[in-house]
């Protein structure tokens, strides 16, 4: 009970404001068709460098569970989900307002967000110290492989084909070894002035998520995309809570699904509402009338993609592995403020890591309530037109990496590495692995090379790194990730072919 | 072309990597290549898989661009480019980013470019995410920011 202690650092005037503001920008650029949570986390970072860690952490946070719930407004109204994670909401939410029943979508929608959040955030609260007591018994091997183990499940479960999944996460994994080398000091593939100190997470994040979306946006050129915003009805709210609150298999389904799925490296809250969704319609005695505007649809759908959010840290925090591509921000978020997740977390920065944690809880509740009150508003943000959206994203982008280092390199770096993964996506290599190649590489080099010295101390590099139950165990994981995604592959590769 | 377009991209990974690959193996001193060469090891066997696939499938392929896209894209891109690499330095950044922000609104923008009411609206916005930017960056954040022509 160890989060109750720090529960007063929340409502201190900055840290509660930086919720407030989390929150709320959160919800709207959520609402954005084109702009991703990871991509709206990322492009805050560089705001946060000269605040508290632990209210830039707040801030990340509130951003992360907002634009996550904020996609459904969109979703809803426009039919164009907001995130990925939305996708599933579209199905229901929008014939329902659709209907005439924009309102009450809204309201279903974000009152299973703050059902599925809280219990995600609470799975969060007491797993966390658990797994990160049983992470202490690792040593250099160990945290070698989960380092190996957080690029290969995101490269095979995260994309599309494994092989390009996991050859991004080498390209990841070679740019993080770019500048000098930590022990001996010894240049590394530095063939041009601007890497001479490396590539900084940061502007590589920034380029890694924002670019592409930029690039995307050019893509569709001038055309005019004619997006009708339906109209919202007055829908009382006490209604919609009893409606939720009846609907107990939808928010049952939606937040265990979400809770699980989230736990797992690299999955993410697309796929959490797509199998909510799917799950609960199975069971639902009325299955024919999913998809007509059913209300069981949706409260599975948001229950399910706004429970991912907390699991996905539990991984990020005690392992350095992170749970999602917005985790992955997040994790460079927190090593930019020299806070390095792993298993003494909770004893190194208690007066960090509680009140970020307690933050998302109480940010639930703050999403719900401004959900439910600029929803409306939100939706007709989202009909910016994508030319003032591409123009602002890249002046972001720009300011943001410029002012990690004041330095025009980073801006280089970050402008190359976007429009460089924006071919790259177009040939079917995803951005999720190649930063987790980045942002675990220093991680897995570090624990490498102490363990190569180790091992020379010891029975050889084979036996160290090869031999014991943990090792063996994350070794047989990484296997067997990479042989059920190709299995999955070639499984879906003979239903299309049929 | 199309039939090669996977291809192309695929046999440029692949080259990188071998040239990863043949740096980490032959710098010295060995010890400060051992993770790359590890890496590389990896990243040369699934980038030749990768290019030998893509040759194969050929065209049947997901993904790849379209020659309309590439025409569409083509402008931003410039424009980028010169945005950052010389312009926000030769103008001075907020000058710099006032400019491309403007041409890139203009150059996307589907309102009718013979409409003054269209200009006018691009100037507001243009005016009115400028005052944001410099507010956030410059006086709330203090960034300072490279000022060229202005300096």
């Amino acid at each position: 009970m160890e989060f109750l202690y720090y529960f007063d650092e929340v409502f201190t005037l900055w840290a509660f404001s930086m919720l407030l503001l989390g929150t709320v920008f959160g919800l709207i650029l959520g609402a954005t068709p084109g702009l991703s949570p990871t991509m709206a986390v990322a492009l805050a970072i560089p705001f946060t460098f000269k605040m508290e860690p632990a209210h830039g952490l707040i801030l990340l946070g509130a951003l992360y569970t907002s634009t996550v719930a904020g996609g459904a407004v969109s979703a809803i109204l426009l039919k164009i989900p907001g995130a990925p994670a939305n996708i599933a909401t579209t199905l229901d939410g929008h014939a329902m307002a659709k209907n005439g029943d924009g309102k009450r979508a809204l309201q279903l929608s974000f009152l299973a967000s703050l059902f599925g959040g809280v219990a995600g955030v609470l799975l969060l609260i007491f797993t966390t110290p658990i797994l990160a007591k049983w992470a202490l018994v690792f040593g250099p091997s160990e945290s070698f492989w989960i380092a190996i183990l957080g690029v290969t499940i995101i490269g095979t479960l995260g994309s599309t084909s494994v092989i390009k999944g996991l050859l991004a996460g080498c390209i990841g994994l070679w740019i993080s070894t770019i500048g000098f080398d930590d022990i001996l000091g010894t240049q590394r593939f530095i063939f041009h002035s601007s890497l001479a100190g490396g590539i900084n997470i940061i502007p590589a994040l920034i380029g890694l998520f924002a670019i592409p979306q930029v690039i995307a946006m050019f893509a569709k050129g001038r055309s005019h995309e004619d997006m009708e915003v339906l109209e919202i009805k007055p829908h009382p709210l006490r209604k919609a809570i009893r409606e939720v609150a009846s609907s107990r298999r939808a928010l049952g389904i939606g937040t265990a699904v979400g809770s699980m799925i989230g736990l797992i490296p690299g999955v993410g809250g697309q796929i959490a509402g797509l199998v909510a969704y799917d799950q609960t319609r199975n069971f639902s005695p009325e299955r024919t009338k999913f998809g007509t505007g059913h209300p069981e649809g949706i409260i599975a759908a948001e229950a399910a993609n706004n429970a991912m959010v907390g699991p996905s840290l539990v991984p990020l925090l005690t392992l350095s592995i992170p749970g999602s591509p917005t985790a992955a921000v997040l994790l460079g978020g927190l090593i930019i403020h020299g806070i390095f997740p792993g298993p003494n977390i909770f004893r190194d920065y208690p007066q960090v890591v509680w009140p970020f944690i307690n933050s998302m809880l109480i940010g639930q509740v703050l999403m719900c309530v401004f959900g439910l009150m600029i929803a409306g508003a939100a939706a007709h943000v989202a009909r910016v037109p994508r030319s003032v959206m591409a123009a602002v994203v890249l002046a972001l982008a720009v300011f943001g990496s410029y002012s990690v280092q004041l330095s025009m390199d980073d801006v280089f770096v970050m402008l190359i590495l976007g429009t460089g993964m924006y071919f790259l996506e177009r040939y079917g290599y995803s951005a999720a692995p190649l930063v987790l190649g980045l942002i675990l590489g220093p991680i897995a080099e570090g624990n490498f090379v102490e363990g190569a010295m180790i091992a020379a101390a010891q029975n050889g590099i084979g036996t160290y790194f090869f031999t014991g139950t943990l090792n063996l165990t994350m070794i047989a994981i990484v296997v067997g990730s990479i042989a059920y995604s190709v299995w999955l592959e070639l499984k879906n590769r003979q239903v299309g072919g049929v | 072309m199309q039939k090669y377009q996977h291809a192309i991209p695929a046999g440029l990974i692949a080259l990188l990597g071998l040239w990863v690959a043949y740096v980490s193996y032959t710098q010295s001193p060995a010890a400060a290549f051992a993770f790359p060469r590890l890496v590389s090891a990896v990243f040369v066997v699934l980038a030749v898989w990768t290019f030998v696939k893509a040759l194969r499938e050929g065209a049947d392929q997901d993904g790849g661009f379209t020659r309309t896209e590439i025409f569409k894209i083509a402008p931003g891109m410039i424009l980028s480019a010169a945005y950052v690499f010389w312009g926000a330095k030769f103008f001075g950044f907020y000058t710099g980013t006032t400019i491309a922000f403007f041409i890139l609104l203009s150059l996307y923008d589907p309102a009718d470019h013979q409409l003054a009411k269209s200009w006018v609206k691009r100037v507001i916005i243009t005016a009115g995410f400028m005052a944001v930017m410099y507010c956030l960056f410059a006086l709330i954040l203090n960034v300072y920011t490279p000022r060229e022509i202005w300096s």
